[in-house]
This record gives C-alpha cells, structure tokens and sequence, in this order.
C-alpha cells in the first residue's frame, strides 16, 4: 500500500503516529514526551553510561523500533540501499547541534508538536524559532549548500546500526549491565513489548510516508507542496484530541510538565534543530529512519545525537525544567544555564559557517 | 536532452536540481538520475506538479526519470 499515494492516506498515517505516541503516553511513557526521538536517544545515552544523569537513563525500546522498523519495511520493499561518503563528519556535528539544540527546549521537533498539542505555549514560541531555523537552512540550499553524493557501499553496512541497537535491547532486558532510572522521566515507560511494538510500526510507517519535522516546513518553503506537513497535521490533530480527553490539556506558559519558559533559550534551541536539519536532510527521527533503510551517513548523525546528548549531560548544556516552589524548595525558572546558552550560539554560529561557506557553493 | 544527476544527493536537492532544470531547460526532455526510491517519488511528483509527463526506468538500483 502506497501511504504517500495523496495527502487523504499522508493525514491517516499521521493520525496512526499519533495514535502509537498516545498509547505509549497512556500506558506509562512521560506525558508529553509520548515518543520524543532526542529525549529518548538521551535517555539511551544514559542507559549504556555515556551520561549518568540519575534521571534520564533507560535503553527505550521506541528508538531500536524505529531504526529497525523502517529497516524492516525497506528491505521487504526493496528499498534498502547501503549508502555512505556523504560528508559524514560534517552529519555528526550537525547531529550534535540538532541534540544541544533540543536539549536547551528540551524536546525534538516531534515533541515540540507534542507539546503544542498539550497546549504549552512556550513550544509555539519554539515553534516560530523552528520555522526560522528552516528558512535559514533553505536559504542556504538556495546559495548552493550541500553535502555531497552518498555512494552504495558494501551491504553490509547499514545492517550494523539495527543489529547494534537490537544487541543493545536484548542486553538491556537480559543483564544488569545498564543504567535504569528509579525517579524522574527514565523511570516512566511503557511496557517492553509495546514500546517496541509501537516503535517498529511508528518507524515502518515514517519509512514509507516519508515523515519528516523540518521537511515538511522546508517544502512548503521551497516548493509550495503541503505533502509531509499533511503527516504532521494528522499526528497533532490526534494528540489534541488525546490531551483534551485525558485532561492532559493546558494553555499556558507555566506549569508545564519537563519544560521551562525561557523564550529566547526556547526560540534559540529549536532555531538551531531546524537550521540543522535541512542541512542534514532531516530532522531526528528522519535520521533514524534513512539510518534504518541503509544510510550510514544517517546512522553516523545518530551517533552525533546519541554523542551530543551525553555532552548535555556531562557538561551542563541542557535545559532544566521550571519547577513550583514547595515547602522545602524554591521555584525554578528553569532554562539552560551559561555553558547552555554558550554552546547553542556556538553550535549556531557554526551553522552558518557550514551552510554559508563559499566552499559548499555550486556553480 | 538535458540532463541531471541527483544520484546519492541528500533531499530536497534532487527536486531542486529538476525545479532549476525545469525553469532553465523547460522546452526539452530532462534526464533525471536518482538513487533513492524516495527521491524518485519527490522528483516524479514534482514534476508532475508542474505539468509534466514523467516515464520511469528502473536501472539496477538506480532510476532514470525521463521528464517532457
């Protein structure tokens, strides 16, 4: 069945995605996270000890679902292609700034849709940032940007992520070799079963539908074709519907669950995921699925995620949740603290280096 | 006949090259060499959006989009 056949079957697979990131949010994911690729690649990092934030450490089944269900359908479809060369070093990097930019958030694109679905106000202020973020990227398309040919490669090749990641679950369930939360949002999670349930169907889907965050702004920018933001407005409208049920819905800047309001951290933080994403090709979760059909290229930007998340972690860099003030404890603002603050305009300032060199221009 | 080679190029360039090939080059058949099937169905559809008639030919794991 072809879901990229018209924007009728693009809508329906994005209500079945959000459909998937309902369930698991219902059956014990944290709330508004549901399914957030960089949260849960985060929290992946702090599994295997990258990081060991006490609070985000679980090996998420959704991310080996993902990678391996979109492994999965492209074989049975003949879409497997084991690729590499395309300026991989480059993708890591870009794959580190994509993960410190939705630390500082503190979410992904795909949670930013969450979280404005939840009605959190300071995810549409990140919102505008992306779109900003994506302009600029196309922008830099437009002068000529790029990274290069991909060339086939051995087969082989793009077999390693999947198998790692599923070598990686089965450790998970089987020793006591890994990290595992007891409070905070690594300690909330779907069953096991699921969860990977959820993720292989979530990934195969995202494969064939193509689903992309930043692609779908960067193709009505560029293009004027509403075909992947049709997947995105399925998957919200499902998430609203799901928030308004279980009265997880709330307009409001504060007194959102893992968030803070910190308008120009939160603007700042998404700019540079949607700058970087179009100079990758794609967001966080359209990562995991070119890594998946065979890009190792794709699977090296994983690798900046899962690298970038551990230096959020290790090095203050992340974003801290607001917090009410209680009996014993203060309020807190929340935000990213100095080294935050300093690695984003860092990593954006690189950006522009990288999509604006005179070098990466085509004549 | 003009040609493109999208071969291994990272979305959207695929679709771009053909925008600009279709903009500079609209009155003759284009060749558009691809890699990916994705990038096949963006270029196909593209071009389609813009009037075009589009014949495929799968070459291996390649395909060649004949745009006219």
């Amino acid at each position: 069945m072809n879901l990229a056949a018209n924007k009728k079957t693009l809508v329906a697979s994005g209500a079945v995605l959000g459909l998937i990131a309902a369930l698991l949010a219902y059956t014990g994911n944290p709330k508004n996270m549901a399914i957030c690729v960089a949260c849960f690649i985060r929290d992946t990092a702090g599994a295997v000890k990258l990081h060991t934030t006490g609070t985000v450490q679980y090996m998420r089944p959704e991310i080996v679902g993902f990678v391996c269900g979109a492994f999965l359908i492209a074989l049975l479809t003949k879409e497997y292609r084991s690729t590499a060369g395309s300026s991989p070093m480059i993708r890591f990097l870009l794959g580190v700034i994509m993960m410190i930019g939705s630390l500082v958030f503190l979410g992904c694109p795909l949670r930013m849709v969450i979280r404005m679905s939840a009605g959190d106000l300071n995810a549409y202020v990140a919102f505008v940032g992306f779109f900003g973020g994506v302009y600029t990227g196309t922008l830099a398309l437009k002068h000529g940007f790029s990274l290069g040919r991909a060339y086939p490669t051995e087969k082989t090749s793009g077999y390693i992520l999947p198998a790692v990641l599923v070598v990686l679950l089965i450790l998970s369930v089987t020793t006591t070799l890994f990290a595992v939360s007891e409070s905070g949002p690594g300690s909330m999670h779907a069953p096991l079963l699921l969860a990977l349930g959820g993720g292989l169907i979530f990934g195969a889907i995202a494969q064939r539908t193509r689903a992309c965050f930043a692609g779908s702004i960067r193709d009505v920018l560029l293009m004027q074709n509403f075909d992947l933001i049709s997947i995105i407005g399925g998957f919200f409208a499902v998430m609203l519907v799901y928030n308004l049920a279980t009265g997880g819905f709330k307009l409001s800047f504060d007194g959102q669950p893992v968030a803070h309001s910190q308008h120009l951290w939160n603007f700042l933080g998404m700019y540079a995921v949607g700058f970087a994403a179009v100079l990758a090709g794609g967001c966080p979760l359209r990562q995991l699925i070119l890594a998946g059909q065979g890009s190792s290229d794709s699977a090296v930007t994983f690798l900046g995620l899962l690298v970038g998340a551990a230096f959020c972690h290790n090095f203050g860099l992340a974003g801290a949740a607001a917090a009410a003030a209680t009996a014993d404890t203060p309020a807190v603002a929340g935000g990213p603290g100095i080294n935050g603050q300093v690695a984003l305009i860092a990593a954006i300032v690189i950006l522009f280096i990288i999509g604006f060199s005179p070098r990466n221009r085509k004549n | 006949m003009f040609e493109v080679d999208a071969r291994g190029l990272s979305c959207p360039e695929p679709v771009m090259l053909t925008h600009e090939a279709i903009r500079d080059h609209g009155d003759e058949q284009i060749k558009v060499l691809v890699s990916e099937p994705h990038t096949r169905d963006n270029v196909e559809k593209f071009a389609k959006s813009k009037g075009k008639n589009v014949s495929i030919t799968e070459k291996g794991d390649e395909f060649e989009l004949i745009i006219g």
